[in-house]
């Protein structure tokens, strides 16, 4: 079901009508209506929130006491100082899913028909998905430093730094789940969306710096884990927050960013478009 | 002539499927346009094409003056657009739902409520406008689903079958409303699968099958054609089947069609053949499992204008 022909570009004639606002700044505007939608929806159903508040502290719990022994040399805090990062990365990385498996509903639902149907930019109900996960993320990384605070993580920096880690884990995040919304307009059912994302974030977020150094890995999968932008995010925060250098993973993380941004947001507007 | 919505020559190919077949359709303004079709015949294709949805694989389709393709927002601006299935956001209530359509027509936060509470008003949801839509019934997700389509006074409003799947009750009330939103001045295109529902509201009726218009005429100019109330007996005494139909027959003036098994249906000229069917029944002492006056069903427009019963196990299009 697609279409071939591209869309023409909005019209931007002012309207005047009592009460009506003119079209300037109203895709910004259009997005922010649609991400407080969003925010309803999270609002009325909490337990979507599972997987950035109880699936952080389960994951940090059981990596530093099952295998914090192992890995470390013995020492569980040690670990847990290199971990709390990691998990950070990891669930980031998964806490876009519901993104794209939520798009994916709504477009099964018809709700999607309704604003295409609208003078509206064809970008922003993507965009307002996008930025209400915003709230979630924020979520995600309290939960995380919350939990590694309560289990004994020692902020080795200073709480500027701290702010620092939460703005870029918070950005990567932004652009990173665009994977998510690309995935949720081409697959056909919301399972399968949810199947696609943890075939890719579960590998991604294993071959990493995440859980173990690069260094004790085959030095074949060890070159594959160094470039990964999961990696390159866990090392920028694990900078921010436990210490040590910050710039070349920083500017790595920001690189896949802008990566992330060029290919698959044109790619998921594309997708958007053609899906009828 | 002006036209409200026109499309002509539109083609539309799924895969292998010819959705649509250059499909003519067309309304002036202010009068109700009903396109009346089996599942599949392509109506919710028109419509999504006609509502910028979907793009044509040829032809041209205008609405309130502008091209779908070129003018698509323009279109947008100049129309409402309510789905088969209700299309409202379960998890919003009734006001969060229209207020947050209203917002994306750029009212004014203060406008938008208005409006929303205008219309939850005139839909009768003033009392459930607090409530998630999920706890709405079918009746009111559909008006729910309507009035979001109304938001912005649209000149044209796309209405996809609106009444699937309501009770007769419910019906009346949407049928109620698309008069309405005609008094006010809106053009409304109108699916149906119900020949009685597009001869109760619309001006002007196209049957479509596979894709294509196969009649397009008056209400009144199409029941000359497929005939208009029918009389279908069913008598419960199997055996007296050719009783029936003999009755059946010299009431008429024509010989009764076995519509379904041991069920005999048979056009008449006026409600009077009804009273007359009663009574010889009666005096015959034949009992009877069903006996109806209607207009034809889909079905038997379709026998009447192709000589062939509809294809309705084909999938939506």
């Amino acid at each position: 079901m697609t279409a071939t022909a591209v869309h023409p570009t909005e019209s931007t004639q002012p309207t005047s009508r009592a009460g009506e606002l003119t079209d300037e700044g109203s895709t910004l505007r259009h997005a922010i209506a649609l991400a407080k939608r969003s925010l309803i929806k999270t609002w009325r159903t909490p337990e979507a929130l599972v997987d950035v508040t109880l699936q952080p502290v389960i994951f940090i719990l059981m990596f530093t006491y099952i295998f914090g022994g192992a890995i470390a040399g013995g020492s569980q805090h040690e670990y847990l100082q290199f971990l709390l990062p990691g998990v950070l990365g990891q669930t980031v990385a998964m806490a876009g899913i519901a993104l794209g498996v939520n798009l994916n509903t709504d477009i099964e639902k018809g709700v999607f028909d309704r604003f295409r149907s609208l003078p509206i930019s064809r970008s922003a109900p993507l965009v307002g998905a996008v930025l209400a996960d915003v709230v979630r993320y924020l979520i995600l990384f309290v939960m995380c430093l919350g939990t590694g605070l309560i289990v004994g993580f020692h902020v080795g920096t200073n709480p500027l730094a701290v702010l620092a880690a939460l703005g870029i884990s918070v950005a990567f995040a932004l652009c990173f789940c665009w994977i998510s919304v690309w995935v949720g307009m081409i697959a056909r059912t919301s399972g399968a969306v949810q199947g696609i994302m943890f075939l890719l974030v579960l590998p991604l977020s294993f071959v990493s710096n995440a859980f173990v150094p690069t260094a004790t890995m085959p030095s074949w999968l060890a070159q594959v884990a160094d470039v990964n932008p999961i990696s390159h995010l866990v090392g920028t925060v694990r900078g921010l927050m436990v210490g040590g250098p910050v710039a070349s993973n920083l500017l790595w993380t920001l690189g896949w960013m802008a990566v992330l941004l060029l290919v698959f947001v044109p790619l998921a507007l594309r997708a958007y478009r053609r899906r009828a | 002539m002006t036209y409200a919505f026109r499309a002509e020559g539109l083609t539309k190919r799924f895969g292998t499927t010819q959705a649509l077949d250059s499909i003519e359709l067309a309304a002036e303004h202010g009068t109700v346009l009903g396109v009346l079709g089996p599942n599949g015949a392509g109506k919710t294709t028109a419509v999504r094409i006609l509502a910028t949805l979907l793009q044509a694989d040829s032809g041209r389709a205008q609405v309130n003056g502008y091209d779908v393709t070129r003018d698509a927002a323009k279109v947008r601006r100049s129309i409402g657009l309510t789905g088969q299935y209700a299309s409202v956001d379960e998890d919003l209530t009734g006001t969060q739902n229209l207020v947050l359509i209203g917002q994306l027509l750029n009212l004014r936060s203060a406008a938008a409520r208005a409006r929303a509470a205008e219309l939850l008003e005139w839909f009768d949801l003033t009392d459930a406008a607090g409530r998630m839509a999920k706890t709405y019934s079918g009746g009111m997700r559909r008006r729910l689903d309507l009035a979001a389509s109304l938001v912005g006074r649209p000149a044209v409003v796309f209405l996809d079958e609106p009444t699937t799947g309501l009770d007769p009750a419910k019906r009346e009330d949407m049928w109620g409303v698309v008069r309405q939103l005609v008094d006010d001045g809106s053009t409304v295109l109108l699916t149906t699968q119900y020949l009685d529902e597009a001869d109760a509201l619309a001006d002007e009726i196209s049957v479509i099958d596979h894709g294509r218009v196969i009649a397009h005429d008056t209400p009144d100019g199409l029941k000359r054609v497929i005939g208009g109330q029918r009389i279908r007996v069913r008598p419960s005494d199997l055996g007296r089947l050719d009783e029936v139909r003999a009755i059946l027959g010299q009431i008429a003036g024509a010989s009764p069609e076995e519509s379904a098994r041991h069920q005999l249906t048979v056009p008449v000229d006026d409600e009077s053949a009804l009273a007359a069917t009663v009574d010889r029944l009666t005096e015959s002492g034949i009992s009877v499992t069903e006996l109806s006056f209607h207009l034809p069903s889909l079905d038997e427009v379709f026998m009447s204008l192709t000589g062939r019963p509809t294809e309705t196990t084909k999938e939506a299009a």
